[in-house]
């Protein structure tokens, strides 16, 4: 992917419409009394000896996308792990610094983490659906948690699956392995069964960097129609795709720092750091 | 090293050539060793089910299939039924299995998701080091620790819990089906053990990360993804068990009492067909003797075989419908 930007990306919203769908609202722009969906403050994370996030500090606010780019190795996904808290798998790794999800401290010592990884979805970056079938995946997280009855299972699943934009090309075999469909038929699924849950935050780590262009747009419209509901952020290494879905974008550089954090229209057109300029215009050493 | 020159010209292209010929010389003889091979072990199988039918031919022809349905066993009198063995194969094999299965899966389980770091590596490898302990070993040890064990402490107290059932009712021997049938069960629980242990640890990352992603527990990610992601291979690992439990010989003879009976109590003495064989065979006095115990040779093949089929009928049920690990990424 060419990373040069060579004419302002200033035209970038209101999307025109690629396929029909309905009406976007206009980007929002930040509400200064709205409490943020997701608020880090001096967030430092450390795989034994190695520092791969270093006090980092940023919002994200309700019902928007916020994109998080920055070159390999910066922490993106790192951080988008320790805001479900997924790094606990991961022995030997050490956090300081404030991560609050809704109110609730993430890394405070009264946190229910099967309540709050129910709350925050997660997509991963390679589809990882489970080898069972197409309704189970989707029913896995609802059965799990209890969120709904067996009965009215059949219908949290449909309305999922036609969140995710699945529905048509699946309805009629139901019952056949997940393991069976298409990559990009894979990482919808992934996007069915987290919002099965019916999360509030939804965690996205570069869920296109195994998709073809056709796949790529239908999760990019999907992002675009789910940010009405849930809170998004999102890893992408793509920098058109952050232009394209998200309201703000924050900028990560090597050592794990967040260079700027802004509307994505700012950090795009008229960015305050050089070192975000040149990302961005591909000038980058 | 920069002191060899390269060969230039003609012998540099020569060299490549002249490997490739050799090479594919080379792969033929290869290949003709490979199909010898592949060939004599279907070969082999054939030949001793031959010995076999014509070892057990007089037996066959004077019992026939009733054979596997009579409970007499009476060299003297020249009658010959294999019926109490063959349920004390089958019995003890199952109970083996009954006992080591849930062991050896929580201890894979254990040691794959739960266990710390520093206690995984140590606790697999004295695991793969009891499976090469030879079975004669077992038994010695069976005989004067664990059915002293069973004798004073623990048959007693199954008597006493659960002596309502036929199974746990009678006297108490020390040789006993029971006995066998944990002894067994040890035996085969570091092959269950070792086999699901790395099926477990071939479960991809990813799996366990999708799981604890939607709100699993550690627990809730082994019960819903990861043992459903590893069952087949789990499935194979048990197969691989029952196979070591039929066929065992050594332990069971010296643990099972060797008593051609065929009780409902498991404190009772019984035999397997493998005990009897080892047993039985250098006294055979009589050729119908001697043809009897060849008969039941042929059956514990067969069996074997039949077991390892269904086994593999399983496996193919539980893993289709996209259930096979290896197929999902
Ligand atoms: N499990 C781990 N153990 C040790 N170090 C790790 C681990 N995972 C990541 N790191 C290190 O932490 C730093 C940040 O990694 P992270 O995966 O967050 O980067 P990223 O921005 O997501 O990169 P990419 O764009 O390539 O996905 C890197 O230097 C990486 O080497
Ligand atoms: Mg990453």
């Amino acid at each position: 992917m060419s990373t040069t930007l060579d004419s302002p990306v200033a035209p970038m919203r209101p999307m025109a419409p690629r396929v029909k769908m309905a009406p976007r609202e206009p980007a929002r722009e930040p509400v200064a009394n709205e409490e943020p969906a997701i608020e880090v403050r001096n967030f430092s994370f450390w795989y034994g000896r190695t520092q791969a996030l270093r006090d980092v500090s940023f919002t994200a606010p309700r019902r928007a996308v916020t994109a998080l780019i920055g070159p390999s190795g910066c922490g993106k996904s790192t951080l988008l792990r320790s805001i479900n808290r997924m790094n606990d798998l991961i022995p030997d790794t050490r956090v300081s610094g404030e991560l609050v999800v809704e109110g609730t401290s993430v890394y405070g010592s009264v946190i229910d983490l099967v309540a709050h990884r129910q709350r925050v979805g997660m997509v991963f970056q390679r589809p990882n659906p489970f080898p069972k079938s197409i309704f189970d995946n989707v029913a896995y997280g609802p059965m799990l948690n209890a969120l709904c009855t067996r009965r009215d299972l059949p219908d949290l699943v449909e309305e999922c699956l036609r969140r995710a934009a699945l529905w048509d090309e699946v309805s009629d075999r139901l019952d056949s392995p997940a393991t069976g469909l298409s990559g990009g038929q894979q990482q919808r699924l992934c996007i069915a069964r987290a919002l099965g849950n019916r999360p509030t935050v939804l965690l996205m780590d570069e869920p296109c960097s195994a998709l073809d262009p056709i796949a790529t747009q239908k999760v990019e419209e999907l992002i675009f129609e789910l940010k009405r509901d849930y809170t998004i952020v999102i890893v992408t290494h793509n920098m058109q795709q952050a232009a394209r879905v998200s309201d703000y974008t924050g900028f990560f550089d090597r050592g794990g720092v967040l260079v700027e954090l802004g509307g994505t229209n700012q950090i795009f057109t008229n960015p305050k750091q050089e070192r975000t300029e040149a990302y961005i215009t591909g000038r980058f050493g | 090293m920069a002191a060899t020159v390269p060969p230039t010209g003609l012998s540099q292209q020569a060299a490549p050539l002249k490997r490739l010929t050799g090479a594919a010389r080379g792969d033929q003889l290869f290949r003709l060793v490979l199909t010898i091979c592949a060939i004599v072990i279907p070969v082999l199988l054939l030949a001793l089910v031959l010995m076999l039918v014509r070892g057990a031919a007089p037996a066959i022809a004077r019992f026939g299939l009733g054979f596997a349905a009579t409970k007499t066993w009476d060299p003297v009198a020249g009658q010959f039924g294999a019926f109490p063995m063959i349920v004390g194969t089958l019995l003890t094999s199952l109970l083996a299995l009954l006992i080591a299965v849930p062991l050896s899966l929580g201890v894979a389980v254990y040691l794959t998701e739960f266990a710390p770091g520093f206690l995984r590596r140590p606790v697999a490898m004295v695991i793969e080091l009891l499976a090469a302990i030879p079975s004669v070993v077992y038994g010695l040890w069976g005989v004067f620790v664990l059915i002293p064990l069973l004798q004073r402490a623990v048959f007693p107290f199954l008597r006493s819990l659960l002596g309502f059932l036929p199974f746990f009712q009678g006297a108490i021997y020390g040789p006993s089906v029971l006995a066998a049938s944990i002894i067994l069960a040890i035996m085969i629980m570091p092959f269950i053990m070792s086999v699901s242990r790395e099926v477990l640890l071939a479960v991809p990352n990813s799996q366990r990360e999708a799981a604890m992603a939607l709100g699993a527990t550690r627990w809730e990610a082994v019960r819903t993804a990861i043992i459903p992601y590893a069952r087949s291979g789990i499935v194979g690992a048990v197969i691989l068990g029952l196979g070591r439990a039929l066929g065992e010989t050594m332990a069971v003879t010296m643990l099972i009492g060797n008593r051609h009976d065929s009780s409902m109590s498991l404190f009772a003495p019984g035999y397997t067909m493998a005990a009897a064989i080892a047993n039985e065979f250098n006294e055979a006095a009589t050729p119908m003797h001697y043809a009897a115990l060849t008969y039941v040779a042929l059956l514990l093949f067969v069996i074997t075989v039949l077991v390892n089929a269904a086994a593999r009928l399983l496996i193919w049920r539980v893993s289709r419908g996209g259930v096979s690990g290896a197929k999902a990424e």
